[in-house]
Parts: structure tokens; sequence; C-alpha cells
């Protein structure tokens, strides 16, 4: 009989269901054999016209249905797929889940085509006077719930019977991770005894673009689109924007065993610290990473010896991968020279609110497999940063235990401690 | 009484009626107080604008204050409030293992760049390259800072310095509520000792109001109680600026600091009725049971909108039970959406506290009530989804 609880005394979490999309594909068969091969999702855009816009490529998802019907839509289905794959791996009927939701989601804001097709439905007033007016007089709520931060959320609650109030959050880049370490917590205060847990992002519109160019955050390297996201190189100048989807079916092991249920991995620790330094740089000597991480291993019980790689943040922006270095080594020591830790966003690009639950099911999917995808592009290695990427080839490992890191602008930083095994 | 249980020791608040709880209690129990309304700026719809504010008072840095638009400076503001109120503001320990939990909607647009974009918008058909060449060029690079969700937390960070952690929940009213029900369920597992939980919002700008409006949910004409907007023009709602934060901490942990404690919380109660299958009115009716509520006289601080249809099932429910004293705040506030709730949860604290009861903010509909109220009930039912209440004790 496994021990059922932690080393707090508080039940231990198992992962029963892992669901995920990205630009490489929709589901997790498609993604890992294009993960493993080292190929990139990143492609030029097609959604929306470039002119004007330094960056011309991303990690979009452009081959689901919903893919040109604004972020809201896209979102939702996103989160959906990946939910559905989750909850039949976790052998659990999807409308009746019977468990609380927590979802990481990008912030909503009404659509520029509906902007201009309200606006242009009418010819009174000019600007915002007439959007109201225009609004008032709609028959129709799905313009409505479109602007509405719960409505995902809400609808994703009908769909999987998922029970009480629903969470939507966001953390920034960290939101996925957050969503999971909400489900831990919920288990572990014995809320609950199973959790859905979803990271979705499918708002990657032009103005979202923008909005990251205007802060100097995304590589312009748009000749070779797959070459742009070199996470760890010299040459690294930005992210590559890009949409998926994660999901977890999170479990107390207890109640997973009961019911005869897969084990395919084990949630072990969340570690979380804000920083304080600034609206998008963090704190130059690291701190507050440094104490995420560490208060990660913490809640894991686990020693810095006891990791065996690394899911990194990894994002290809100069500052993060120079200050996830700089924490890493801190934490870890010398060891770190020896340590392999890869950035699937080299292929995903950077996910954003789905981030940290997308890398969280190729964490748990590095264990099962032992194989660890590489960090591609990685061509030109950074100095400053001596690290064992795994370079531009997968490679065989047994891996028991993973950190995934998840740094956020707003200085949300939050670590998850995954293990192969429950003890 | 417990050494885990999880007491207010830090009330900030900010609305039209002023800022801080003092000021807050000081109008509120005079009866027949008359609300602060603007009727023109935004016409036809009426809000409940912010009072004068002096930023400086809670955000020292003028950098800090102009990297933030009126709903982040608003928010930072009002943590400020509560923080100093629970005496930990500039205490580095307590505040670097703080935890945080902000229920947040989103930042303003620049009204000015969109109303030149929707302009042209009427002589190009080519719009989205339109879109691409004005945002390119006229968004203020930073303005995306003060729109994102977190970044309300962020500041509060940056400001106010706290780092335990930080976490923002989005959707309406439900956010403020899963907020203050996480930060309470953190306390009493023994997860935190203390924990900053609010939120803010700024209805003065056309953005926020279209966010209501596409569904028809403003009130319109003239200003009426929140209770008697039934069958009037417009859909009840009528919006107020405002922010609410709390410091909920552990019993033991405020007691060791020697701090003043306003109250304790109870229980939460958080829910969500599948309203087009029409459940509201037995949702509302089971988190009421499964708040076991005390016997005898309750006042109850009603965060209802004015919504229609949300307004009326809470109404007959509260009406249904004549042992409890409704008071809608939105009368007196407007409605502030993410901060609804936990501006609930701290006017029912305040009156814990003070040992007496509001009079009706609206005397043709509220009846009175004569007892010192030892627990009062704190109601968010969502305008368009989410349910939550709270009760609060005395301490």
């Amino acid at each position: 009989m496994a021990n059922l609880n932690d080393h707090m005394g508080k039940p231990i979490v198992a992962v029963t269901g892992i669901g995920v999309v990205t630009s490489l594909g929709v589901g997790k068969a498609d993604n890992w054999a294009a993960l493993t091969a080292g190929k990139s999702g990143i492609h030029p855009i097609t959604r929306f016209p470039v002119d004007h816009l330094n960056t011309r490529i991303s990690g979009m998802v452009d081959f689901l249905p919903s893919s040109s019907k604004g972020a809201s839509l896209l979102t939702y289905d996103l989160a959906e797929i990946a939910a559905q794959e989750a909850v039949a791996e976790a052998g659990l009927k999807s409308g009746d889940f019977g468990g609380p939701l927590f979802l990481a989601s990008p912030p909503v804001e009404l659509d520029w085509s509906e902007r201009f097709s309200l606006y242009n439905s009418d010819k009174h007033d000019i600007g915002a006077e007439r959007l109201l007016r225009v609004a008032r007089g709609l028959k129709e709520l799905d313009v409505f719930e479109t602007t509405q931060f719960g409505s995902i959320a809400d609808r994703l609650a009908d769909r999987f019977g998922t029970r009480g109030l629903p969470i939507t959050l966001s953390t920034a880049c960290a939101s996925g991770a957050t969503s999971i370490q909400l489900g831990v917590e919920a288990i572990r205060r014995g809320e609950c005894d199973r959790a859905l847990s979803i990271g979705a992002d499918g708002s990657a519109t032009a103005e979202a673009l923008i909005r990251f160019s205007l802060l100097s955050a995304l590589s312009t390297h748009n000749d070779i689109p797959e070459k742009a996201s070199k996470p760890f190189s010299k040459d690294r100048d930005g992210f590559v924007l890009a949409e998926g989807s994660g999901a977890l079916v999170l479990e107390s092991l207890e109640a997973a065993l009961t019911r005869g249920a897969t084990i395919l991995g084990i949630l072990r620790g969340c570690g979380e610290k804000a920083d304080d330094f600034h609206r998008t740089r963090s704190k130059p000597d690291g701190s507050p990473a440094i104490a995420a991480v560490r208060a990660a291993l913490a809640d894991a019980g686990l020693g810095e010896d006891e990791i065996d790689y690394v899911n990194a943040h990894g994002t290809s922006t100069p500052e993060n991968d120079k200050m996830e270095h700089l924490s890493l080594s801190t934490v870890f020591g010398e060891r770190i020279g020896s340590m392999p830790i890869s950035s699937n966003k080299s292929m995903i690009g950077h996910t954003l609110s789905a981030a940290g639950a997308v890398e969280a099911a190729f964490s748990l999917m590095t264990m099962r497999e032992s194989v660890i995808p590489p960090t591609i592009n990685y061509d030109n290695p950074d100095p400053a940063i001596v690290l064992d990427v795994v370079p531009n080839q997968k490679r065989n490992a047994e891996v028991g235990t993973v950190l995934s890191n998840s740094f956020g602008f707003g200085g949300q930083n939050t670590c998850l401690v995954m293990a192969r095994e429950p003890v | 009484m417990s050494p885990h249980d999880v007491v207010i020791s830090g009330i900030g608040l900010v609305s039209s009626l002023g800022e801080g709880p003092d000021a807050h209690w000081r109008k509120l129990v005079q009866p027949g107080l008359e609300p602060v309304i603007e009727a023109a700026r935004f016409s036809p719809y009426t809000v409940h604008p912010l009072p004068e504010i002096d930023w400086n008072l809670q955000i020292a840095k003028r950098g800090d204050q102009r990297q933030m638009e009126t709903w982040q400076r608003l928010g930072t503001y009002a943590a400020g409030m509560a923080l100093d109120d629970a005496g930990i503001k500039g205490n580095d320990e307590l505040c670097t293992t703080m935890d945080m939990v902000v229920a947040a909607g989103g930042g303003e647009r620049d009204e000015a760049v969109d109303a030149d974009i929707l302009a042209a918008s009427e002589s190009r058909n080519d719009r989205d390259v339109l879109l691409n060449e004005k945002l390119t060029t006229e968004l203020r690079p930073t303005l995306f800072l003060a729109q994102l969700s977190n970044l309300l937390a962020g500041n509060i960070s940056i400001v106010h310095k706290v780092t335990g952690s930080s976490r923002t929940f989005m959707g309406e009213e439900g956010a403020g509520v899963a907020a203050v029900e996480t930060a309470a369920a953190r306390i009493r597992s023994g997860q935190s000792t203390h924990i900053l939980v609010g939120g803010a919002f700024q209805t003065e700008h056309s953005d926020m109001l279209l966010g209501y409006e596409l569904a028809g949910y403003l009130h319109r004409g003239p200003w009426r109680p929140v209770w008697q907007r039934q069958g009037l023009e417009g859909g009840g709602v009528v919006t107020g600026s405002g922010g609410a934060f709390l410091v909920l901490e552990q019993r033991e942990h405020a007691i060791s600091r020697g701090r003043k404690i306003y109250a304790e919380l109870g229980p939460i109660i958080s829910g969500r009725a599948r309203r087009r299958q029409r459940e509201l009115d037995a949702e509302i009716a089971a988190l009421l049971r499964q708040a076991a509520l005390p016997n005898g006289e309750l006042l109850t601080i009603s965060g209802a909108s004015g919504a229609h249809a949300a307004t009326a099932a809470e109404k007959s429910a509260l009406d249904a039970n004549p042992a409890i004293a409704a008071r809608g705040f939105s009368t007196l506030t407007g409605h502030m959406k993410e901060a609804q709730f936990p501006f609930a949860v701290a006017l029912a604290a305040l009156a814990v506290e003070r040992k007496a009861a509001y009079p009706a903010f609206d005397a043709a509909t509220e009846k009175p009530f004569n007892g010192v109220p030892r627990t009062v009930l704190a109601t968010a039912i969502g305008y368009h989804q989410f349910e939550g209440l709270a009760l609060v004790n005395a301490a």
C-alpha cells in the first residue's frame, strides 16, 4: 500500500489525466512526436495582415474552426479540447467531473472585429457614445459574453459538470502553473478529491502582438520563423507569441487508487514568490525567482540534489534567460552545469496564460516516456549562460523528478515540482 | 473561538462617499443620506464618481503613479489603506511574508486612440491594416501594463512590497467572492497567517460601461434606489467607482501583534447557478441554508447590483426570511463589480465592530433593524453570473 500522505501529512496529489494543444497539433501524441523530433510550430502569421508590424511570426493555433473567431471563442475551444483529452484519459464522465475548475486564461476585451461591426451598424454620435447606443439595442448575448471575465469558465463548468464557483485567474506568464497550484491546494486542504486545472490562451490578436512589440518583448527574426525562438542562445532577441492549452486532472492519490485510475505522475510541490522590483523586469539579484524555486522544493520535501531535470521558463528574451540561469545556478550550485534543462518554448513559443499548464503536461510526459525534449535553435550558445540545455536533439534519460518554472510580467513567479512515482 | 479563526484586521475603502472605514461609517449611519451621483457625463447613464483623492498619500512615487491608470491607482490606494489600518504597511517582515489575492477586471483602454480608429473605419475597407497602422503608431507602450488584470497585484507588490504570493482572480463579482473564500481557506488550513484581499472598479470610462451595456444591464433615466429599478428603462444597474481591500489574519497572529480586530470572518459560501435553466432562486435559497443563519434578527449587507432578474431573485429570497433586514449599499455607492463582495464584507465587519446597524439606505423598501448586530450577512449575487455570501461575526 502506497503512502497516501506527503511529508507534511497532507494528501498526495496525483495526475490522472493530461491534455494539450499547441501550434504543433491537438493532443499528446502529435505534440510529443513533434516535440521530441525537435520540430518547431512557429510559422508566419496569416490570421491578420502583417503590414506595419515588426514581428510577423507566431506560434498561433490556426487549425481549429474557431481560430479566426476571436480570442474568447478560441480560448474556450483550446481549453475544452485539452480538458476533454485529460478527462477522458482519467476515465471520468465528461459531463459530471465532480470537482472544482481552475482556469488560467487571458484577460478579455471586446475584439476589434466586433468593435468595427458594432460601430458601423449605426451613424449617430461618434466614438464610445455610438458603441454604447448600439450595445443597448443588441438582442443576443454572444458579444457580451466575450467581454465577461468569468464566461469561459462558466461554459466549461457547464460542459464538464465541475462543482461550485469556477475560478478564472491570471498571474501573467505564470497563470497555467497557478491554476495547477490552486488545484493542488484545494485537494490538500481536503476541499475536494479531484480538480480540473486548465491553462488556455487563444489571445494572439494583432493588438496583443503590437502591445508586446511596443514593449520590445518579441523576436523580430521573421525570415526563418522556426529559428526565431532560441532560448539561452547568444543571439536570442525576444519571445515568440503563441497559443495553446494544457489541462490536468488532479486527484488525491487515495481517491485515484480507490477508483483504480492510472497514475500518470505526482504533483509534489508548488512554490511562489512575488517580485516588487519593476513591472516588466525582474529583480537583478534574481531573489524572487530563487525564492520561488526554493519554496517549490521545500513544499515537495526534496533537496536541491533530488531534481533530475528542469523544464525551463526559457522564453528566449535576453532578460529572462539570464535571470533564470542566475537563479538556477544559485539554487543548484555547481551541479547546474550537468543538469539537463530544456525549453519547450524553443518549439512552441510562449503560450502566455497557458504556458505553465502546457509545460507541466510536457514535464509529466518527459518522466513517463524517459525522453527529454530538446532546446532547439541552440547554435550560438551564450557564453554567459553555461547550461546543459539538451541542445537540438532529444535525449533518452530516466527522469524521476522535474522542476517547471514560470516567471511572469508583473512579478508573479510560480514553480512546480513533479515526480514520476508517489514516494 | 479558535486561534486559527480568520479575522479582519484591516480595511481600506474608497467610494463616491469618501475614503476609509471611518468616513464610510460616519456617512452611512446618517438616515436618509443622499448618494453622490454624476448624471451628465455618461448620460443616459448615472454613475457614482470617485471622490477627490490625493494619490500621494498611498503611492509615494510619482513614477509609480504615472505607470498606472486610475483603476490600478485606485486599487493600490485602497490596498495601502488596508495595510496601514492593519499596521502592516512599511513593516518589511510582515509585507514580504504576506499573501495576496486580488479580484480584477481589466484596465482602461486609450479612448482617444479607439475613437480615432473607429472613425477611420467608416471610410476604410481594409480595417485590419488600419488597425496595425494606428495601433503601432498611436498606442503608448506602457499603457498595456496599465491594462493587464494581474498588474494591479503587480503594482501592489511594487508600491507596498507585499510579496509572499500574488494571485489575481478574474470574473466580475464571482472573482471577489472566490478571492475572499480562497484567502480565508488558506488561513484556516494554516497555509497563511495574513493575506491582503480585495479589488477595485473604475467605472468612469466608456469601456467599463460597455461591459454591462452589451447585454443592456445599465439603468437609464433618473436615479432610483437599487431595489426600485424593476420595470424602469434599462437593465437596473447603476455603477460606481470604488475599491475595497481587507487584511485577513489568523486570530492568533493578529492578537500576538496586539492589533485591533474588526470581526471574525465566518463561513463563505459560493455557487454557480445555471441561470439559463432558471436555477437562481433555488441556488440563493441553498446558499442561505448552507450558511446556517443564526436565530433572531439578521442585518444583511446586500451587494445587489440592481440588475433586474438577479436583484428580484435576491430580494425575494431575503424577503422570504422575516428575520432579515437588508441594506442594499449599491443605492449609495453604485455597483463596483469585482470589489462588490469585499466591500460588502467590509461594511458587515464595520457594523459588527461598532455594535450598531446601518439605518435603511432606502427607507421605502428596507425595514429597520433595532438590535446590536453580532452576526451580519454579506451577499454578492452577480448581475450576470456567480453568487456568494458570507457571515461576519463579532470578534
